[in-house]
């Protein structure tokens, strides 16, 4: 017991309020001690568990965000010390600056339109796939292919050829009247085009989806057939409620995904956001700025204009959460 | 499948009698094999669209230049080996060699880095009991929200300081760091999903959580660690963005931004070697994919479904 006592002062660096011996020696405080001893211990293993995450995420992201957010109100071209500005990058962004306007106006076209219509296309594959098991397993990683390589360099240079003027698209389209030219020419069409390399990769959300579907109890079906509900009347009651958690998951991390897209823009426009502006995401904006024109506080600005809209995003779906996503204790 | 046992024959018969009594119509039988016929041509014919880029770039590989332009078709019209001859040759003075060995030791270091730390870090938030654990645990997913443009400007900036622009440093580092909180939240989800009974019955014979995690944790979880290689090391393969800011002499160059090299300087008359180049690039995602698709596939399925 003894030793007890001496470790502990050891450890809390504080004397034991012994005031008697016999109350310092009961079973119930050696016990306390113990485990005070015992939760030390378990903390002090933590964080060595934790130490290189800690490392990282101190070092390589909160205190980088928050020398941002300083950046973001200074002018600062690397070569010179930043020079404090307070607001004026916020206010050029919003009153001095067309072209953001213009990459903010295109980068949430592509996120408000790209992201349901993947979302949309995912799940009514996943249903599909849910429907018999038989060859399932081969058209699910098929369809998965393309979410692992569509970020890539070379699927952006494929794009960009099949959806370039005399392309495989562009010539289908001619061959039954439809002759709308290169479609990564045009202004126009080379967004669409974007989305459609987007829904190319719902294969990812697919795979969630199907999970999801999986874990619904199959006598739920049978028991809304029971009452007459048809099809439609099944998904609207069955499926949507029971995977909605999974919906809210996908949909989540899709838009989060959406306001990122960099590297088919920057490949596909060869860097410019060309033609027009119209492919000049607002990631391939902060970019040019930063690092074309040393813009770096400019840039930061962008960057935490892009941080405080996908906050705000987040924030509305978890808030309106509670309306549309039920968690039945168990199907999580 | 020819040693059915008795009691199966006998429960085949059971169900055929049942079958028999309840008299299906032939009519829905039909109907049941018309709406599996269907279901089986419209998922094909979803196959094709999806595969069609795919497979229209390895036949681009085989056009000679002549024949982008005017046939955007799938089948080459005279079919060559002339792109893997130019394309093996490499480009600005580089080897071809030398960009795949870059995209190689970037791509196996970000493994490394990413298993180690992740793993350590997974098996704090899971297993141990420590002050602060929750709004840890809130942060990691919170950066599993952030967007990640945010951070380039800083980190940038942080590795000029240091003189690690042009090395793989800053590329690397992160990885070892635990970064990618993908990676730790896939692997908490699968720790928190192993009994405990394993490891409650080693603590009480006395081992530490070091213990713990090394010889029993980490065997378990060896599933999850194959599929967070498979994706790092795919995700690092494919990277633009990092080797885009912080590599700047082409022999340092991994393949995206070597395939960039060929788009810029010859994009006007060489087709056929960017086609090749990206199709040579694309290569081992392919070829692990093929391998270890049940792994992708599972991991992601997992990631999604329990929060």
């Amino acid at each position: 017991m003894s030793n007890t006592t001496a470790t502990r002062v050891i450890v809390t660096g504080r004397k034991p309020a012994g005031r008697s011996l016999f109350r310092r020696s009961t079973p119930e405080h050696a016990d306390r001690s113990v485990q005070k001893r015992r939760a030390r211990r378990e903390t002090l293993a933590g964080y060595g568990f934790l130490s290189p995450w800690l490392l990282g995420f101190f070092g390589l992201t909160l205190l980088p965000m928050a020398y941002s957010l300083y950046l973001s109100f200074t002018k600062y071209n690397i070569f010179q010390p930043p020079e404090w500005i307070g607001l004026d990058n916020y206010v050029r962004l919003f009153t001095d600056d067309p072209t953001f306007v213009q990459s903010a106006q295109i980068t949430l076209v592509y996120v408000v339109v790209g992201t349901p219509i993947t979302l949309a296309a995912a799940l009514g594959v996943a249903m599909l796939l849910n429907y018999r098991d038989r060859g399932a397993g081969f058209f699910r990683s098929s369809f998965y292919a393309p979410s692992l390589i569509g970020g890539s360099v070379s699927i952006a240079i494929v794009w960009r050829a099949m959806f370039g003027n005399d392309g495989p698209v562009d010539s289908v389209l001619s061959a039954i009247g439809i002759d709308l030219g290169g479609w990564i020419g045009n202004p126009a069409l080379v967004l669409p085009a974007l989305i459609l390399l987007a829904i190319w990769q719902f294969g990812a959300t697919m795979v969630i989806f199907l999970a999801g579907l999986k874990q619904i109890p199959k006598e739920l079906y049978e028991a809304a057939e029971m009452d007459g509900a048809g099809p439609y009347h099944r998904f609207r009651a069955v499926t949507i409620p029971l995977l909605s958690p999974v919906i809210f998951f996908n949909l989540l991390l899709g838009l989060i995904g959406a306001f990122q897209v960099f590297t088919s823009a920057y490949i596909i426009s060869n860097g410019s956001g060309g033609p027009a502006g119209s492919t000049n995401f607002i990631t391939l904006y902060l970019y040019k700025r930063g690092f074309s024109d040393g813009q770096m506080g400019y840039a930061a600005a962008i960057a935490w204009v892009l941080l405080i809209v996908v906050a705000i995003i987040a924030f509305i779906l978890f808030r309106t959460q509670r309306s549309w996503v039920h968690y039945s204790g168990d199907a999580r | 499948m020819s040693t059915t046992s008795f009691g199966e024959q006998a429960i085949a018969a059971l169900e055929n009698q049942v079958d028999a009594t309840e008299q299906i119509p032939r009519r829905r039988v039909k109907r049941k094999t018309w709406q599996t016929v269907i279901w089986f041509v419209v998922l094909l014919a979803i196959t094709a669209i999806v595969l069609y880029p795919l497979v229209w770039l390895f036949l681009s590989t085989f056009k000679p230049n002549s024949e982008f332009g005017s046939n955007p078709g799938l089948i080459p019209n005279n079919p060559t080996l002339d792109n893997y001859v130019k394309v093996s040759e490499g480009i600005a003075g580089v080897p071809m060699w030398r960009f795949f060995l870059n995209s190689f030791i970037i791509a196996a270091g970000s493994v490394i880095g990413v298993v180690l730390s992740s793993a350590l870090a997974a098996y704090a938030f899971a297993r141990i009991q420590f002050k602060g654990l929750g709004i840890l645990f809130a942060a990691m997913i919170g950066t599993l929200l952030l967007p990640f443009h945010v951070l380039i400007i800083p980190q940038y900036i942080l590795f000029n300081n240091l003189g690690l622009v042009d090395t793989f440093i800053p590329l690397l580092l992160p990885k070892f760091l635990a970064t990618e909180a993908f990676f730790v939240f896939l692997l908490v989800q699968f720790i928190r999903q192993m009994p405990r009974d394993m490891d409650e019955a080693a603590r009480i014979d006395g081992a530490g959580h070091v213990r713990i995690f090394w010889s029993i944790i980490l065997p378990l979880i060896k599933p999850a660690l194959i599929t967070c290689s498979i994706f790092a090391f795919i995700w690092a393969w494919n990277d633009f963005l990092g080797p885009l800011l912080y590599l700047t002499s082409p022999e340092n160059y991994p393949l995206p931004i070597a395939l960039r090299l060929y788009n810029d300087q010859t994009s006007s008359s060489d087709y056929g070697a960017t086609a090749t180049a990206s199709f040579i690039a694309l290569l081992p995602v392919l070829a692990f994919f093929l391998v270890f698709q049940r792994f992708l596939v599972d991991g992601v399925a997992t990631q999604g479904l329990k929060g």
